[in-house]
C-alpha cells in the first residue's frame, strides 16, 4: 500500500527520540480508509459564536496575568487555499513562568493566579480567528537531560469533517530550543516544521498594548473537496 | 497552494483545552460505550482522549480518561462510530471505528484482514457496551491511515 506523500510530512508515530512513542505506537501497519460518508462528515459547531467563547485568555480572571500580551491571529485554510468557516478553534498553554495550571504539572515555576491557559474561538467568514493571550515560557519535561520545550500553544482544530481534524503546536519564532526538541524535530521536513513556526509582525502589535503573532492553519485530509457554497 | 499544517502531540495536559460542556453524551437518549485506553505494556493511558462521530444524526462526542484510563461516550444506538484516539507520546492521532454489531456489505470493515475486524467490535456490557482501545501489543485495534 504506498504512503500517501503527507505522510512523510508529518511525524511517525514510532519516533524514538522522544520516548513516550515507544509504547504508544501501534506495530501492526495503519489500515488504508476507504473513502467514506461519514468520516467525510463532521461536527459543525458554527453557533459557538465568539462572544459566548473566551478567546482573551488574559481576561478570565479578577486581575491581569504576569507576562508578555500577546495576540494570536490567522486564518484556517484548506490546501486549496480555501478559508474554512464557522470552525472551532481550541487552545491550551503554559504561563508566562512555563507552568500548566494542571494537577501533573509541578515543577518549580510559579502557577499564575490570573492564567488559566484555555481559549477558544470559531473562524469568521474568512476563516479568520484571534487570540489575546500571554507569550508562554519554556518548561522542562523530563524526556532527557536537559530537555526544555520550546515556547508553544497547543492548537485543536475541528475543520470541515472528521477525516480533517488536527491538534498541533504554534511555535515562537528564532527559539533557541528548536534544535534541542525532538517533538518539534520529529517533522522531518524542514519546511514543513517552519509552517508551526508563527510570523511577528510590527504591522499588527498594537501600541502600548500587544506584540503580535500570525499563524495560519492548513488543513488537508485525502477527502477535503469542499461542498460548493450555496449563493 | 498552501500547504498542511504538521501534527503534534496533545501532551499531557490536554484537558485545559478540550473541555467540552456536553460531555461524552452526543445522544442523551443514545447507548452508553465505555472502556480503557491500553499502551503495549498493557497500562492503562490516563492522558488519552476519545472523542467519537456518528453522521446521521450528527453526534460529536468527546471523552478524557480518567486516572485509571477510562472512557466513556453516549451516542446514537447505530451499527458505528468513527473514533479518534489522542495522546501523549502520539505524535498524532489514530482513527479507528467501533463496531456495535457486524456490519452489512461495508468497505471500511472488508478492507480489516478477517483476523483482525474483532477489535472493532464492541461487547455487550451490564450498561450498554464495552469497546477497550488497545495502541500496541495483542489484540492492537485496528487504526485506520486516513
Amino acid at each position: 500500500m504506498p504512503e500517501p506523500t503527507r505522510r512523510l510530512r508529518e511525524p511517525p508515530l514510532d519516533f524514538p527520540d522522544y520516548r513516550s512513542t515507544a509504547l504508544r505506537h501501534p506495530r501492526q501497519p495503519l489500515v488504508y480508509l476507504p473513502e467514506q460518508v461519514t468520516e467525510m462528515a463532521g461536527p459543525q459547531l458554527g453557533h459557538l459564536r465568539p462572544g459566548a467563547i473566551e478567546n482573551d485568555l488574559t481576561r478570565q480572571h479578577d486581575g491581569d496575568p504576569v507576562g508578555e500580551r500577546i495576540t494570536v491571529s490567522g486564518r484556517l485554510l484548506d490546501t486549496g487555499g480555501r478559508p474554512i468557516r464557522d470552525s472551532l478553534i481550541e487552545i491550551w498553554q503554559a504561563n508566562a513562568a512555563g507552568r500548566y495550571r494542571h494537577r501533573w504539572d509541578n515543577w518549580p515555576a510559579p502557577v499564575d493566579p490570573n492564567f488559566s491557559g484555555g481559549g477558544r474561538t470559531v473562524t469568521d467568514g474568512e476563516g479568520r480567528y484571534e487570540f489575546v493571550t500571554i507569550k508562554p515560557g519554556p518548561y522542562p519535561w523530563g524526556n532527557h537531560h536537559n530537555a526544555w520545550r520550546p515556547a508553544h500553544i497547543h492548537f485543536s482544530l475541528l475543520g470541515r469533517s472528521f477525516e480533517q481534524r488536527l491538534v498541533t503546536q504554534m511555535y515562537f519564532p528564532g527559539d533557541p530550543l528548536f534544535p534541542h526538541d525532538p517533538i518539534f524535530n520529529s517533522v522531518r521536513d524542514r519546511q514543513a516544521r517552519e509552517r508551526m513556526i508563527s510570523r511577528f509582525s510590527i504591522d499588527s502589535s498594537q501600541d502600548n498594548w500587544a506584540l503580535a503573532y500570525e499563524f495560519d492553519i492548513v488543513l488537508g485530509g485525502r477527502f477535503a473537496t469542499p461542498i460548493e457554497e450555496s449563493h | 497552494m498552501p500547504e498542511e499544517t504538521p501534527s503534534q502531540t496533545v501532551g499531557p495536559y490536554l484537558s485545559l483545552g478540550l473541555p467540552w460542556e456536553q460531555g461524552p453524551a452526543a445522544d442523551a437518549n443514545g447507548v452508553r460505550i465505555s472502556g480503557v485506553v491500553r499502551d503495549g505494556a498493557g497500562e492503562p493511558i490516563k492522558d488519552a482522549l476519545v472523542e467519537t462521530w456518528h453522521q446521521d444524526p450528527p453526534a460529536f462526542a468527546r471523552c478524557a480518561t480518567d486516572d485509571d484510563g477510562r472512557w466513556h461516550v453516549v451516542t446514537p444506538p447505530a451499527p458505528f462510530v468513527a473514533v479518534h484516539v489522542f495522546a501523549r507520546g502520539l505524535l498524532r492521532h489514530l482513527t479507528t471505528r467501533i463496531y456495535l454489531r457486524e456490519p452489512g456489505p461495508d468497505p471500511v470493515w472488508e478492507s480489516v484482514p478477517p483476523e483482525r475486524r474483532q477489535t472493532m467490535m464492541a461487547t455487550p456490557s451490564e450498561d450498554g457496551y464495552r469497546f477497550d482501545i488497545r495502541l500496541q501489543g495483542d489484540d492492537e485495534t485496528v487504526f485506520f491511515d486516513v
